[in-house]
């Protein structure tokens, strides 16, 4: 199964270059990936319906529990079958769709990145795996939304969802290793059976929120169903794929898989019934009131997907049943309109419901397919939308407000039906839409391969699908004894009778959508408070607020950077004081005092005053007289406590410092008074804080002996091994004669750079 | 006087602070050059202070005989005087030219320039 995985990453990634190569037959090897993969996970289909997981472990980072662990239960090969089938069509749609587009090898290396990455989805057992996989859905998203990257609302919308699908795939993150750390099991397979475990755990309640919240921005609900209806900017293959059929079922696959290990809790259900049940009648009222084909879909998605967390919030079995074969017969209708939207933007130019009449003369396929379509979608006899519907009705007839739920998004997903068909293809009457081009194989053969097979699995409904639901009911419910029959027909039962009342509705609303439009268009002021507009808001605040802060933090003068540097500083300095906590034995300090000799005393006080002076001194030539006095004063010092060398060195280095300082003094800026008094004030607190803190740490430092090897060494060899009697002077020049060459190699380059900046005149036609 | 050393290296060093913090140029050399030289103490007073002996072996002896200066401190010390005198001419200079090109004293005003160019 990894190859399988990898054999599709380095096919996207050939891509490109296979364009130049293959011209328009890039096609080809394209479509033989989902092709060959669809057949790979077919051969896979018997042992899967015994009731066998198959599992495929590759040891990757052991120690912490990170492996490449696949398992193909009943739900994970429902998915891969639908992903890989899709996959085909989808690749063979897009080579029409986007014929003659420069950047279709970049387009087909995002698809087939992005169909690979929902494979790993399905098929990881590992939650890692199933992390990077899912973060790698979210990023081929993003390209692939972004594809038409000249649009500013596409590149918009794809950095929307991105932003949107990331933040859930950090709290998936998390939750998972919540749930990881609660069970004690990296693997979905090692965490089934530990159901008690979890909902007793304290983790239970922190992990189940985010991972709803990942599920929730995933799968689009309520509220962070916004922006799906913004993604619809993508090509339309992509919005068929992805948007539809594919991506944003990822959610509900995962809310699924963890159905087994965190169901039971009146929280999940809860939650799940609430959200789902909001998105639906949302979705559904939204797909009323608009003209763009593709933003009608993108809401009616919405609602269905809404539906489909509601029934597994429901959580009964015949809920779960309800979901996997609503979530099947789903996503073949709306797969297929979606493809029929988009071969109809293609030929006639437009997306627009006003513009679009009478199309079905000019492209009987197209419109057979999306008829085909809506009537599953509307849920008429013998098609698998149908069979969808009638379970979907049965598993909420024990509550009154989730049957008028499913009523609901069933009214407006018949009048979508009608509308999606007869109203743009079949109604005679008005003139119809002049077209660029017609059609070719390729725009209208995959809708209408989708629409048969909602057909077909509708009439075979007892057959064919029914074994492979059934395998994939068990793995949701984690009961490896569920039946599940399907049969098209149950008889005449209250059911029957509300699939019939929908339809009615579904026409009623059809009817009367022009003028329940007018009434709906009344809450569009709303639409301010809306998601998506708190979306942009928050957005800009954001970049208004870190640009201010960034501003304040970085505003170009060096004093503001070194005042950080040094708080930051003292910070540190008082953290590591604070939680050590070294005494400071400041008595005898007091009496060392005593050991003070005069002179000592007389320089102290010199350099004291000196720097007072100093403060206050608006003179140039006092202010480095007044140097030079201190650095004398340190020279003192150095002598005082057995170090000559070093006094000599500064003896020398002070007296050069003040002759450049006297020979450069008239180009020097002369004083003037600059600062604000109140900035006078902060920066003495600063000063005086650093200062303090420095003496601090000496006067600590002091307290610790210092015993030092070197010194003992250096002692020792001076003048056996180097035959030198000045110890300082034979560490400089012998023990460490390469350190010493490099400092000569640092004044060389100093001295280098002060006689370029004498000798540069920009006067001249120097550059500055 | 280990116990007033700190204290004059904490003044030095708060007297170097503020006079780097100011916007004068000139004040910032004087401020960099105190800082350096607060450093040196700094480091001068951590390495351990001897008094009386310095790091020299007199003439009969083969090995230094206590109580002797630790040399390593100093070594480095001999350094960083040497290099800070390094940054302090350049300093020196750069800023020399600075003013001769900008005609200011006044390290906020570069800012200004800037935005023009």
């Amino acid at each position: 199964m990894l190859y399988s995985l990898l054999s599709g990453i380095l096919l996207a990634a050939l891509a490109p270059q296979l364009q130049r190569v293959l011209g328009r037959y890039l096609v080809v090897p394209m479509v033989a990936l989902p092709l060959l993969l669809f057949i790979y996970y077919c051969f896979f289909v018997p042992e899967v319906l015994q009731g066998q997981a198959v599992v495929q472990t590759y040891t990757w980072v052991p120690e912490l529990g990170i492996n490449l662990q696949f398992r193909l239960d009943g739900l994970s090969l429902l998915f891969a079958l639908l992903i890989s089938f899709f996959g085909i069509l989808v690749m063979l749609y897009a080579s029409a769709y986007l014929e003659g587009d420069p950047l279709l090898g970049r387009f087909y290396l995002y698809l087939t990145l992005f169909m690979v990455a929902m494979l790993g989805v399905v098929t990881s057992d590992n939650i890692f795996g199933l992390f990077v996989f899912w973060e790698l859905t979210s990023i081929s998203s993003y390209l692939l939304i972004g594809y038409k990257q000249v649009d500013k609302e596409a590149r918009v919308a794809a950095w929307q969802a991105l932003l949107v699908t990331g933040l859930g795939g950090v709290a998936l993150m998390a939750g998972l290793l919540l749930l990881a750390m609660a069970t004690g099991s990296y693997t979905f397979s090692g965490m089934l059976g530990q159901q008690e475990v979890v909902l007793q755990h304290t983790f239970y309640l922190p992990a189940v929120l985010l991972i709803l919240l990942a599920c929730f921005t995933k799968s689009a609900q309520f509220p962070f169903h916004f922006w799906l209806p913004n993604a619809m900017a993508a090509p339309t293959p992509v919005s068929a794929y992805l948007h539809s059929a594919t991506m944003v079922k990822a959610g509900i696959f995962l809310l699924a898989r963890l159905t087994p290990i965190l169901s039971g809790s009146e929280f999940w259900h809860l939650s799940l019934m609430l959200a789902g049940g909001l998105t639906a009648i949302i979705g559904a009222i939204l797909a009323l009131q608009h003209n763009d084909l593709k933003a009608i879909l993108a809401y009616t998605t919405i609602s269905a997907l809404g539906l489909l967390v509601t029934m597994l919030g429901i959580g009964s079995d015949y809920a779960l049943k309800a979901m996997l074969v609503f979530l099947l017969s789903h996503a073949l209708y709306k797969g297929t309109l979606f493809l029929v939207a988009g071969t109809i933007d293609h030929s006639a130019g437009t997306r627009d419901l006003t513009k679009l009449h009478y199309l079905g003369k000019q492209m009987k396929y197209s419109g057979t397919a999306a008829t085909l379509a809506s009537l599953s979608m509307a849920g008429v006899v013998p098609f698998l939308g149908f069979v969808g519907k009638e379970m979907l009705y049965e598993a909420s007839l024990e509550n009154y407000i989730m049957l008028g739920i499913t009523l609901l998004t069933g009214t407006a997903f018949a009048a979508v039906g009608i509308l999606m068909s007869y109203r743009i293809f079949w109604r005679r009457g008005e003139e119809k839409t002049q077209f660029d081009h017609h059609p070719d194989l390729r725009l209208y053969l995959p809708p209408l391969v989708l629409a048969t097979g909602g057909l077909l699995l509708g009439l075979l409904v007892s057959v064919v699908p029914a074994n492979l639901l059934q395998a994939a009911v068990r793995a949701v419910s984690g009961n490896p004894e569920m039946e599940l029959k399907l049969a098209l027909w149950h008889g005449f039962t209250p059911v029957l009778g509300l699939s019939l009342l929908t339809l009615l509705l579904g026409l009623l609303a059809y009817l009367f959508l022009p003028s329940l439009r007018n009434k709906v268009t009344a809450i569009h002021p709303l639409y301010r408070f809306g998601p998506n507009a708190l979306y942009h808001k928050l957005f800009e605040l954001f970049l208004h607020g870190s640009t201010t802060f960034i501003l304040w933090l970085q505003n170009g003068h060096l004093r503001s950077y070194v005042m950080y540097i040094m708080i930051f500083f003292c910070g540190l300095l008082f953290f590591t004081l604070w939680r050590d906590t070294p005494g400071l034995d400041i008595q005898e300090r007091i009496y060392q005092l005593h050991e003070v000799r005069l002179y000592e005393l007389v320089i102290f006080f010199l350099v004291i005053s000196a720097l007072v002076f100093l403060m206050g001194t608006r003179s140039r030539l006092t202010s480095i007289v007044v140097m030079g006095l201190i650095g004398y004063s340190g020279a003192l010092f150095y002598i005082l406590f057995g170090a000559p060398d070093v006094a000599a060195t500064q003896f020398l280095i002070e007296t050069l410092t003040v002759v450049i300082f006297v020979l450069l003094m008239h180009k020097l800026p002369a004083f003037i008074y600059l600062s604000h008094q109140f900035r006078k004030y902060k920066f003495i607190a600063i000063a005086v804080l650093f200062g303090g803190l420095m003496t601090y740490v000496m006067l600590l430092v002091q307290q610790q002996a210092v015993d030092s090897e070197l010194r003992e060494y250096f002692g020792k060899a001076s003048y056996v091994e180097a035959h030198g009697r000045n110890i300082v002077n034979v560490i400089l020049v012998d023990f460490r004669g390469l350190d010493t060459l490099g400092e000569i190699t640092v004044l060389a380059v100093a001295a280098l750079g002060i006689f370029s900046l004498l000798r540069l005149n920009p006067e001249k036609g120097d550059k500055p | 006087m280990e116990t007033l050393l700190p204290l004059m290296v904490g003044t030095l060093f708060a007297v170097g602070m503020y006079f780097i913090l100011h916007r004068h140029l000139f004040k910032v050399i004087l401020g960099l050059i105190l800082f350096g030289l607060a450093t040196n103490l700094f480091l001068f007073v951590i390495g351990g202070l001897t008094r009386g002996g310095s790091a020299i072996i007199s003439g009969e002896q083969q090995v230094a005989t206590e109580p002797y200066a630790d040399p390593v401190p100093q070594a480095l010390l001999l350094t960083a005087i040497v290099i800070g005198f390094g940054i302090q001419a350049f300093s020196i200079v750069l800023i020399r030219r600075v003013y001769m090109t900008f005609k200011s004293n006044n390290v906020d005003d570069l800012n200004k320039e800037n935005e023009h160019h």
